[in-house]
């Protein structure tokens, strides 16, 4: 029935199968918009955040995904910038993936404050001390860029491209895509850095603050490295997962292992500086501010914030994936490698949690206690409903947008249709 | 003269726990006073709004050296360094001020529009958020007071030294063409209802206040107090609060802060 809108020299299954799917998936999707309706109807006492935890699940999840994001803007920097060639033919699944995770992240956002129809204040009555307005400006900017990327592609679909002007408009865009890839890497380098930057500027809360360059505390560059790191990961683990839901292999390993090898090293460099900055803050500048590294890691409830969560985020989840990435043999089987990148982009969510969880959980005050909380069913619905509309674009993407240039090529179709 | 700022105030209060019974005429007279909202069932304190909230301190000793401390806790007006204070620099929509002209960390309800952001950065837990409508019993609403607004679902909202008492008294004075508030003349609402007169409330710039005299704030350091028995809550974080705390008894001065070995805590109030 829509097989005039699928791509040539490829094969789809059957729209029922399809609508199937999407309906599926679109359940899910609706009972995350039932939750964000209760929020925006009846405000956010339909969750379970309180006012020790001002900031909670949206929060980590917004930095977690644009953490995730960012294979977006470092494959595009390494295609377009520093000219890794094979890498093209990954760019527009990690352009999709960026996409999304931005979207979602703008849409989280826009439950998690109070007053929604005021959001726009940010923009209006900007103060340029405060870390979020640069996260709100780049971040609008950086979603612009990701959807100049993204719609070329949507304009390749076998129909749209027939018009003339679609064509002719996805040619030049394509001729100009470099700008936009520098673009997205400059605005990146800020806005994760600013997330970052977001626990590291405050000196009220032990836990998060940092020392740093100029203004920026160390986070704001943890950040950004994190996300170059963790991004691609996550690139190369939605790809593997698209891979395994289709039964295809869609891109050629030599492209896989060369994103891999980068994304390993950025890792590695990554950790070490993450490691440093543990140490300094643990011996230097949590105790300059009356607090030893145990406060932050012992006496909560169910031990929930004990040590091991560091060692899972640093060595499980960034000293190992690194490792096994940095090693050619280890990254060359795929099976090592997928659990790598999984690893790997664990860890970054794991980063993004604590920086944002356990900062609020600790206490600060010598006669409070540990602060809990757990999600209601509204925050994690509403926190489901992105990963369910990823799902649906990338179903559409993939079955009617040349996505994956080399699929046509690995899973040659009898009689070549 | 000990200013900063020029001629400029620096409103802030001096506690003194070794008076205070934990009566909570503060809290109370501070809901009335602003227009606090409250629900039918405020159990659940991580929920509710109290600009003033008062903590229960122990000692943790067995009987017979066991003793307790109350420390009510307005918001810290926190200075920091020069005018960023933790909450005020992190605001992404300029909708709290640190005011030099008086040393008031503001709270503007109409801008603030929900990040809960200065909530994060605040270690005091001074900022609450409004997370229902605010709703009064029928006729209650016209016991509100007149001069300061009610906050509406979805904001943030905090103790403001009753800026609008501030308001009230310079109006008054330069009608009456004085350019110079009486010590007596700005007040808190807090600080007159403590029926055991632990709260005093004043210019700290001003040596002629009470406030002065006994805090004895040192400018060259922070704002840190010369007197040996005041203290500030946790000092070290260089928020350099407004909010001075008296006692005689060392564990409670150690209290205020986190001293390297946490030794001993005590549950929240």
């Amino acid at each position: 029935m829509d097989s005039a809108l699928i791509p040539k020299g490829v094969k789809r299954c059957s729209i029922g199968q399809f609508a199937l799917w999407i309906a599926v998936v679109g359940a899910v999707l609706l009972w995350g918009v039932w939750a964000m309706l209760l929020c925006y109807f009846k405000g956010l006492n339909q969750t379970n955040m309180n006012n020790a935890y001002g900031f909670a699940l949206w929060i980590w999840a917004d930095l977690a995904v644009i953490a995730l994001g960012g294979g977006a803007f470092f494959t595009g920097l390494l295609r377009y910038i520093f000219g890794k060639d094979e890498l093209k033919h990954i760019i527009n699944y990690a352009v999709l993936i960026g996409f999304i995770c931005y979207s979602s992240a703008l849409l989280i956002l826009a439950i998690d404050v109070g007053q929604p129809l005021r959001a726009w204040f940010i923009f209006w009555h900007a103060n340029v001390h405060s870390m979020l307005t640069e996260v709100a400006f780049c971040l609008t900017l950086y979603f612009g860029v990701l959807t100049i990327e993204y719609v070329p592609l949507v304009f390749e679909n076998r129909q749209i491209d027939r018009v003339p002007f679609f064509h002719n408009l996805t040619h030049n865009m394509h001729g100009i895509m470099a700008l936009f890839a520098a673009t997205g890497a400059f605005l990146s380098f800020f806005h994760q850095g600013s997330l970052g930057g977001v626990s590291g500027v405050l000196y009220g809360r032990p836990f998060g603050f940092r020392t740093g360059l100029l203004i920026w505390p160390w986070t704001f560059f943890l950040y950004t490295w994190s996300a170059a790191a963790a991004g691609p990961c996550f690139t190369l683990f939605i790809t593997r997962i698209t891979e395994m839901a289709t039964g295809k292999k869609l891109v050629k390993d030599n492209v896989v292992e060369l994103l891999a090898k980068i994304a390993g090293w950025m890792l590695s460099t990554y950790i070490v500086a993450k490691i440093i900055d543990t140490v300094y803050w643990a011996a230097v500048t949590a105790p300059a501010m009356g607090l030893t590294l145990m406060d932050f890691y012992s006496n909560n409830p169910g031990s929930v914030y004990g040590l091991w969560i560091l060692i899972a985020e640093v060595v499980v989840c960034g000293v190992l994936p690194a490792v096994m990435l940095v090693a050619p043999r280890i990254r060359s089987n795929p099976g090592l490698r997928f659990i790598a990148v999984t690893l790997a982009a664990i860890g970054v969510c794991l980063n993004r949690w604590v920086m944002v969880l356990q900062m609020q959980a600790a206490p600060v005050l010598p006669f409070e206690g540990w602060f809990t909380y757990m999600p209601s069913w509204q925050e994690i619905a509403t926190t489901i409903l992105p990963v369910a509309y990823g799902v649906i674009l990338i179903s559409l993407s993939y079955r009617y947008l040349p996505i994956f240039p080399q699929e046509p090529e690995l899973n040659p179709i009898e009689g070549g249709k | 003269m000990d200013q900063q700022n020029g001629n400029h105030k620096k409103y802030g209060m001096v506690i003194d726990l070794d008076k205070c019974t934990g009566c909570g005429a503060c809290m109370v007279a501070c809901m009335a006073e602003n227009n606090v909202p409250f629900r039918e069932d405020d159990t659940d304190k991580l929920l509710s709004v109290s600009w003033m909230r008062i903590y229960r301190l122990g000692n943790r000793k067995p009987f017979p050296q066991v003793e307790e401390c109350y420390l009510p806790r307005p918001c810290q007006q926190c200075e920091g360094h020069a005018g960023h204070s933790p909450c005020v620099s992190v605001c992404p929509a300029t909708a709290t001020d640190y005011d030099m002209h008086t040393g008031i960390v503001s709270q503007i309800s109409t801008r603030c529009f929900g990040c809960r952001y200065c909530m994060a950065a605040c270690p005091y837990h001074v900022r609450q958020f409004n997370w229902w409508d605010p709703m009064w019993p029928d006729g209650m609403e016209r016991m509100l007071n007149p001069n300061v607004s009610v906050r509406m679902r979805g904001v943030v909202e905090k103790c403001s030294f009753c800026f609008h008492r501030y308001q009230l008294a310079t109006d008054k004075a330069y009608l009456e063409g004085r350019r110079e508030l009486d010590e007596g003349e700005y007040q808190t609402a807090c600080t007159q209802a403590c029926p055991a007169g632990a709260i005093l409330f004043g210019d700290l710039n001003n040596p002629a206040h009470a406030v002065h005299q006994i805090a004895q704030p040192d400018s060259a350091h922070g704002g840190r107090p010369r007197n040996p028995k005041a203290f500030r809550l946790l000092e070290r974080l260089g928020t350099n609060p407004k909010v001075y705390y008296l006692s005689s008894k060392e564990w409670v001065r150690k209290a205020g802060d986190n001293q390297v070995q946490r030794t001993e805590q005590t549950p929240k109030a």
